[in-house]
């Protein structure tokens, strides 16, 4: 009995001390309103390849890539910005739809990073110097969370995005709504 | 040991009178609603006093009386037949003290969230944002209703209808010197009467815990008379003034090129966002930031080149103003009167 009072005593504490190693995620709160000036050329107007060739490479990381709270602020922004105006929560109709893994200007954040900041020909508008850069990638790691490409444990379980996640749509049962 | 006890009142009592006179305190009412609030505060206060009093006498007398040895050699039926009576007295009499309570608290609460019938009133929308407070006075006149933050004007002895709405969390709009609280819910829109009796300057603050800057969520009522009100109200439905100097007209267009714009509104202006509180008569209200820091020249240049130095989190953006465009943008936002 009194081994056993010992042991769970023992476990309580070695779990606590292996608490205290977890780390808390870092909101960066003060972000740097400085330009990377990566964005160069406005983007090409052309009939055969508009807005310029798709890079797969990944020319700049996006310093805010993986936390939950720059993914928030993204959406708080995609919101204020009135993305939803053409892309309609992610779902698309007079712009394309962000849900879909299929990007005509590439998907890479650097590819979204110069997207937004750019535009893109037919209708696209370019958000260069209009919003500061620290937004535009919020913006970017909240559009790719659309497309399931941020961690889940730093993406929102109940988006209000369309629902892209094949796995969702299949454990849904009809005429149970969300 | 009861003189230490007297001190420790009397010090209390001090600390407590000190409130008194505070622009933002629920025992310093300024209208019918609020001094329901505090004569029912003040009920409690002496009741809850009183009881408190009688269990300390009580127990005191227990504790330093001998206990008589006769108790002791009784049996323990009849040792606790007499304190079964003592018990159950003690029972009823609390049971009916909370009843008591009960039936004044429900009735001061209907008697603050109805004013009775009244015809036309001046109703104010309240939406709640992290973290500030949006205030839109209706009117049945579209060109008349006039948008504003973190601070309202009100006349003086006459009923207000508040409209509580919120943009994001749940929020709740509390000037202790006029009212109750009352929460602002997404989605839902919740009401509340107020009446302003004595003119002068309330705070009011959050109340509900709504994030990061929760604390940081202040506003301010300033109620006057009937005659400065209305010139008050006529003098905010006017557009901003167009700059008249070089130094305000480069400020101007420095609101209008920098990020400003996609947030803010100033009337009169291209700068049409809705996103954050209204500027176009951002020089007459006494603080910002939602009551962080009093509206000086030198706080709103602090505020706009690191807003999350002074409110961490806040979603004021932070944008690279060039120095030499800063001065400017001071001025012309501190002649937005």
């Amino acid at each position: 009995m009194y081994s056993r009072c010992l042991k769970i005593a023992f476990l309580t504490t070695a779990g606590c001390l292996l608490l205290t190693s977890c780390q808390r995620e870092q909101r960066n709160l003060q972000p740097a309103p400085t330009r990377l000036a990566i964005y160069g050329d406005a983007a090409r107007q052309s009939t055969l390849r508009p807005g310029g060739p798709v890079g797969r490479e990944v020319v700049v990381n996006n310093p805010y890539n993986a936390t939950a709270y720059d993914i928030s602020e993204g959406k708080r922004l995609f919101d204020w910005f009135n993305c939803s105006g053409c892309h309609a929560d992610g779902g698309g109709g007079i712009g394309p739809p962000l849900i879909k893994d299929h990007w005509i200007y590439g998907g890479e954040p650097a590819n979204l990073f110069d997207t937004i900041v750019k535009g893109r020909p037919n209708g696209m508008p370019s958000w260069g110097g209009r919003i500061p850069e620290y937004q535009v990638w919020q913006i970017v790691a909240y559009v790719r969370s659309m497309n399931g490409l941020q961690p889940t444990s730093a993406t929102s379980a109940r988006p209000d995005t369309l629902e892209s996640n094949p796995h969702n749509l299949q454990n849904r049962t009809s005429g149970v709504t969300k | 040991m009861t003189r230490l006890h007297l001190v420790w009142t009397i010090l209390c009592l001090a600390i407590l009178s000190s409130c008194a006179g505070h622009q933002q305190s629920a025992i310093d009412p300024a209208g019918p609603q609020s001094g329901k609030i505090a004569a029912l505060w003040w009920g409690f206060f002496w009741l809850l006093a009183v009881i408190f009093a009688i269990v300390m006498a009580v127990m005191l007398i227990t504790l330093m009386r001998r206990p008589p040895s006769a108790i002791e050699n009784r049996p323990p039926e009849q040792a606790e037949s007499g304190l079964k009576r003592t018990v159950t007295a003690a029972t009823v009499i609390t049971v009916l003290l909370l009843f008591v309570l009960l039936i004044v608290s429900v009735k001061t609460g209907k008697a603050t969230a109805d004013l009775g019938k009244q015809s036309s009133l001046l109703t104010i929308e309240v939406t709640g944002n992290q973290w500030w407070w949006q205030f839109r006075y209706m009117n049945s006149d579209a060109s008349r209703i006039l948008t504003t933050a973190n601070e309202i004007h009100i006349p003086v002895g006459q009923p207000v209808l508040i409209q509580g709405r919120s943009n994001d969390v749940i929020h709740s709009f509390w000037v202790p010197n006029l009212q109750g609280k009352r929460d602002l819910i997404p989605s839902r829109v919740t009401t509340e009467y107020l009446q302003v009796d004595n003119p002068g300057v309330y705070r009011g603050q959050c109340s509900e815990f709504c994030g990061l800057q929760h604390a940081h969520m202040a506003f301010y009522v300033i109620a006057e008379p009937k005659d400065k009100f209305n010139a008050w109200m006529q003098a905010q439905l006017q557009p901003a003034p167009a700059p008249t100097d070089p130094v305000l007209e480069h400020g101007r267009r420095v609101f209008l090129n920098y990020q400003c714009i996609y947030c803010h509104q100033i009337r009169g202006t291209t700068a049409a966002g809705q996103n954050g509180p209204d500027l176009t008569h951002f020089a007459s209200r006494r603080s910002l930031a939602a009551g962080v820091l009093p509206n000086t020249i030198g706080n709103l240049g602090g505020w706009i080149v690191n807003p999350q130095r002074i409110k961490p989190g806040t979603h004021m953006a932070t944008i690279a103003v060039a120095p030499n465009d800063l001065q400017p943008l001071l001025q012309y936002l501190e002649s937005l009167k």
